[in-house]
């Protein structure tokens, strides 16, 4: 059968509510009624049906992927606890908690905020950095491994495509997966084990950062079976970029050249696909087909002809493809596009699947006629594909040509401001909260825990995974994801430090990034799952050297339906702890992006994920001397904690072990934090801390033990000592493995206590014990008559031996 | 004094380039990235260099297997120039992707001969890894180094490795002694002492821990181990290095600048 290539009429100006509806799931439009009635408006007032194309136009411009209609649309806000309800209603969510507090902060070395493809701080006096993260769930729940490939080759190109283009530095990785030994009878049919889904998310990262010689630095993995069906894949680039290349300009009659990849079939609907739940019908040519070396060499070129100022604008083909391009880059001028100008792989593609394919690996620019001969000369010497396919007009239209054919003519401004605002109600009601049954354990039940912890999917090495990525290209990765000499044995490190100094010449500085991730909390509390998730990621990054006043954080979000009302109040929730952390800590917002509607559906049951907030944090240091790593360095030095230890094991990996049903989620207490981690900064500056680490999931025992088998020696912790929380009683137990917020464990020499002390004398603080020659770690508390003991080497076989693919 | 002027080769899918460039130029080179399509229009232009480069990266993805398609490339597009440098006693240096490239094009271990005898395969891991190794460096009559990109080092150093395909085979047991014979085995993975390593000290499965190696007279150099990433102590996971400062990978490019003043 030949395929019709023209472009078909949609008749809908006489179809009623139920068959726009109708219309509207069939073509994976992904539109709401009001929408479609705003459509069928639109073209009733041209008098005229619209073409396909014009359809799919509009629906993956409004998709929730492409414009966030959820936080940005109308909530009626309801919140109940014991003490009542509060009603609120929200205009824009996203303008009133995450960034009204960036806006409030007003920080001068924010360069560029929620505005291009990324964010970008300040990192010296000519250049900036910038950082975004997004996620690739849906792709990646149907093809593992290319849809982690395309997430991270996509978020490469946002950072492509910010301002005129940054170099990129180095990628994160974060997922979420299903417990990899569940029985294969527990998976529901169509879907792929959480195993092989790991597996083959790992593969497609490893294979497209290491190709793009891009780094893959920082990340983290969370095991949990409410992501069996519905993986959760965030990718995240690091790249930096020029101050004077920042900001970009369109003018009518600039050329537009697309560059790169040609576009296929693959990755049609991509946008709208994303928020349409899962099941074992879900079509595999939404996913779209990565290839890094294309990339690769459009990166390679592009920089080149950056450095010459050939263009004025760029942009990355993401999700919605040339529509999205295109139309946001032509939003203020207006674009002629001639479809049949784009290079294509194969023929067959109607107009409208050109327009809207994702395919990979494309960029599109906005070229002043006199550059356009230079510009094309240097992607052909790469071998690169380019090809001019319109201009930019002033007309404020957007007409789309095919064959002579006009298969698209509508208004700029309709198709970016015409969407209604939805309106969706939400409720949270909060759960109390109680502490547990007092947890009385002997030494040798201690012991169980503490290497039952150690064991645990979401403590456990991340090894096997970690070095499958070339983290050390580029050569600028200073301190390293796995900490230790990284030969014979390594631990876990709280951040990492890129020092771009074959980039910006006699350099000094760095720059830090780190994360925080935890959906155990959020299943209790989703305020404070989003709270411990910026102060985990804050420290982090102070663990190993950062200045909290220059740590700038991304907020993504991973919810199920938003139509759901307490799901939608779940998010509410964490969205304002977003905004009175951010402020309290004065650590501002620059990027972020929701991925809503993380639902599948199992035997006509529809189930949603675990809320999941990521936080990640970018910062910039002075001097890449003054690092530390989380390793025990010296024999005879002393172990010091600062922070309080509470009585903290709600959603703690603990709990998770013993079965707990009660327990308080860790809260965050930001003043008491932040100036812990000013004088960790200072501390650290003035070379008087020989390890740190922070005290995160599985609590304080498995920091220090971390800090021990990391570099092969023996600690003593005194747990009598430790500063638990006024009206506060822990057992020794609880002590070990709550997961209070705001901890931190540092290395001291003898010579240097009486300065450290001096220094921190405004912090609550401990001197818990030593470092000991014997590589024992040793657990005690006299008052209870317990002592933990065992070799280091033993805990870091505990450690190490869970995931060993 | 006269100026060192360095070549290093990209193509689609190089990516250790800038580190590269980088390394040469903190020892006083001047260095050019030229992308191989600008060469093969000018030949003549590989002579007017004194050092030649094969970075590391994954050239033309690495379809078929690792480095073949550059190699082969660069023989039929390039290969009388190259062979002439390398004969010239010109330094040629070939790092990871680039010591791929040199085996599979037969410039190494004999670049008169200039036929392929040796590869590098997939690791016994069967995977990819990133991780840093304990190198020996052979020195004749336990003395030095008779390459020479790597006179001037200790035993013992530490370098970064990360790839897939670095196990080193020889064609023959006749084509091992000759290399033991000529000293052209250059680095062997090794434990802290010096001692042969289990994995993943030697991460890849090599035929008797080969790391690197070079031809007989020295100058053409390859390895799988990087050593562009370790110049600067701070690179170093323990921060060590020499002078307070510097890491053993600069030596290494030192040398070669050294050998052409």
């Amino acid at each position: 059968m030949k395929h019709s290539l023209v472009c078909k009429i949609v008749d809908i100006l006489d179809l009623s509510d139920r068959e726009l509806v109708k219309l509207s799931k069939i073509n994976v439009l992904a539109l709401s009624l009001i929408e479609m009635k705003t459509i069928q408006g639109y073209f009733a007032k041209l008098k005229r049906n619209p073409t396909d194309v014009e359809l799919e136009t509009i629906a993956q411009t409004w998709s929730e992927h492409c414009k966030h209609k959820t936080l940005t649309g109308i909530i009626e806000y309801i919140q109940e606890n014991q003490e009542g309800k509060i009603k609120k209603i929200y205009n824009n969510l996203l303008k009133e908690t995450i960034f009204k507090a960036t806006v409030e902060l007003n920080k001068k070395w924010c360069l560029s905020v929620f505005e291009d493809n990324a964010g970008i701080i300040e990192f010296d006096s000519k250049n900036g950095v910038a950082f975004k993260v997004e996620t690739h769930n849906h792709p990646s729940a149907l093809e593992p491994y290319g849809g982690s490939a395309t997430g991270v080759g996509g978020v490469i190109r946002d950072i492509l495509g910010v301002g005129l283009g940054a170099k990129p530095l180095a990628n994160t990785d974060i997922f979420c997966f299903g417990e990899p030994n569940i029985k294969d009878s527990k998976v529901p049919e169509g879907m792929h084990h959480p195993k092989r889904i790991a597996k083959g998310v790992v593969s497609g990262v490893r294979d497209y950062g290491n190709k793009m010689g891009i780094p893959t630095v920082n990340g983290a993995v969370y095991f949990d079976n409410g992501y069996m069906s519905n993986p959760l894949v965030y990718c995240g680039t690091m790249g930096i970029i020029s101050k004077n290349k920042i900001k970009k300009k369109v003018n009518h009659g600039d050329l537009i050249l697309v560059v790169g990849g040609k576009t296929g079939r693959d990755g049609i609907h991509g946008a709208t696909f994303s928020s349409v739940q899962i099941d074992k019908k879900s079509d595999l040519s939404v996913v779209q087909i990565g290839n890094p070396i294309v990339e690769k060499k459009v990166l390679d070129a592009m920089l080149k002809a950056r450095d010459l100022n050939l263009y004025r604008a760029v942009t990355d083909c993401g999700a919605g493809g040339l529509s999205s391009a295109i139309g946001e880059l032509g939003a203020k001028t207006g674009a002629i596009v001639y479809l049949d100008k784009v290079p294509l792989k194969y023929d067959g593609l109607r107009p409208w699947e050109i327009w809207i394919s994702e395919s990979q690996e494309r960029m599109v620019f906005a070229v002043p006629k006199k550059n356009k001969k230079k510009l094309i000369e240097i992607f052909k010497k790469e071998n690169v594909e380019a090809a001019l396919i319109g201009e930019f007009t002033e007309d404020k239209k957007l007409t789309l040509i095919y064959n002579n054919d006009i298969v698209a003519n509508i208004d700029m401004h309709f198709l970016h401001n015409g969407i209604p605002k939805l309106k969706r109600l939400a409720i949270y009601k909060e759960k109390k909260e109680k502490i547990q049954k007092s947890v009385d354990m002997n030494s040798l039940e201690i012991l169980k825990a503490l290497k039952v912890i150690l064991a645990d999917l979401n403590v456990c090495s991340k090894e096997w995974i970690i070095r499958q990525y070339d983290y050390e290209v580029q050569g600028q990765t200073i301190i390293k994801p796995l900490q230790g000499n990284n030969i014979e044995i390594s631990g876990p490190g709280d951040a990492v430090v890129i020092f771009p100094y074959s980039i910006v010449k006699n350099t000094k500085k760095g720059i830090v990034l780190s994360n925080g991730l935890n959906p155990q909390y959020g299943k209790i509390n989703t305020y404070k799952m989003a709270a411990s998730a910026i102060e985990e990621s804050l420290r982090n990054a102070v663990s190993v050297g950062a200045d909290i006043e220059k740590i700038a954080i991304l907020d993504n979000f991973c919810w199920g339906n938003p139509n759901k009302s307490e799901i939608l109040g779940s998010l509410v929730r964490a969205a304002n702890a977003c905004y009175d952390i951010s402020k309290a800590f004065e650590v501002p917002f620059i990027s972020g992006k929701d991925s809503l509607h993380n639902e599948y559906s199992v035997d006509g049951r529809k189930y949603s994920i675990p809320p999941a907030l990521l936080i990640s944090a970018i910062g910039v240091i002075e001097d890449v001397a003054n690092t530390v790593t989380m390793p025990l360095k010296d024999e005879g030095n002393k172990i010091f904690i600062l922070g309080i230890t509470r009585n903290e094991l709600g959603g703690s990996v603990f709990s998770k072990v013993k079965g707990f049903k009660n327990g308080i989620v860790p809260s965050v207490y930001p003043n008491e934090s932040r100036t812990i981690m000013k004088k960790i900064y200072q501390t650290i500056n003035r070379n008087l801390i020989e390890s740190c680490h922070d005290c995160s999931e599985g609590g304080l025992a498995i920091a220090v033990s971390e800090m021990a088998f990391a570099s092969g020696k023996g600690v003593y912790v005194d747990i009598d000592t430790i500063n638990i929380g006024v009206e506060e009683s822990l057992t020794t137990a609880e002590t070990l493995f709550s997961e209070s917020n705001g901890r931190f464990i540092v290395e001291i020499k003898p010579k240097n206590v009486t300065e450290f002390k001096n220094l921190i004398k405004d912090c609550v603080f401990a001197e818990i014990g030593y470092v000991r020659d014997d590589r024992k770690v040793v657990f005690e508390s006299r008052k209870n008559k317990i002592k933990v003991q065992e070799k280091s080497e033993v805990l870091f076989n505990s450690w190490s031996g869970t995931i060993n693919w | 004094m006269k100026k060192v002027k360095v070549l290093i080769l990209r193509t689609a899918g190089t990516n250790c380039d800038y580190e590269t460039q980088f390394a040469f130029e903190l020892c006083k080179a001047v260095v050019e990235r030229v992308h191989i399509s600008s060469l093969v229009e000018r030949k003549d232009r590989i002579s007017k260099y004194d050092i030649l480069v094969f970075p590391g990266g994954f050239s033309y993805g690495d379809d078929i297997a690792s480095g073949k398609i550059l190699a082969n490339e660069i023989k039929n597009k390039l290969g009388d120039e190259i062979k002439k440098f390398a004969l010239d006693n010109k330094p040629i240096i070939g790092i990871c992707n680039g010591f791929q490239v040199l085996v599979k094009m037969g410039l190494l271990p004999e670049p008169d001969v200039f036929r392929q005898s040796s590869t590098l395969s997939y690791n016994d891991s069967g995977k990819f890894e990133c991780r840093w190794v304990y190198l020996k460096t052979c020195k004749k009559n336990d003395s030095e180094s008779n390459c020479i990109w790597t006179k001037n080092l200790p035993d013992i150093i530490s370098l970064p490795i990360a790839h897939g395909e670095g196990k080193f085979i020889p064609s023959n047991k006749k084509l091992l002694s000759t290399l033991n014979k000529n000293e052209q085995v250059v680095f062997k993975y090794s434990t802290k002492n010096g001692d042969i390593p289990q994995y993943p000290l030697i991460p890849n499965g090599s035929i008797e821990q080969i790391a690197g190696m070079c031809n007989a007279k020295g100058n053409v150099f390859g390895l799988m181990p990087h050593p562009e990433r370790y110049i600067f102590s701070l690179q170093h996971p323990a921060k060590k290095g020499f002078n307070k400062k510097y890491g053993w990978g600069k030596v290494i490019f030192q040398n070669a600048v050294d050998f052409v003043k």
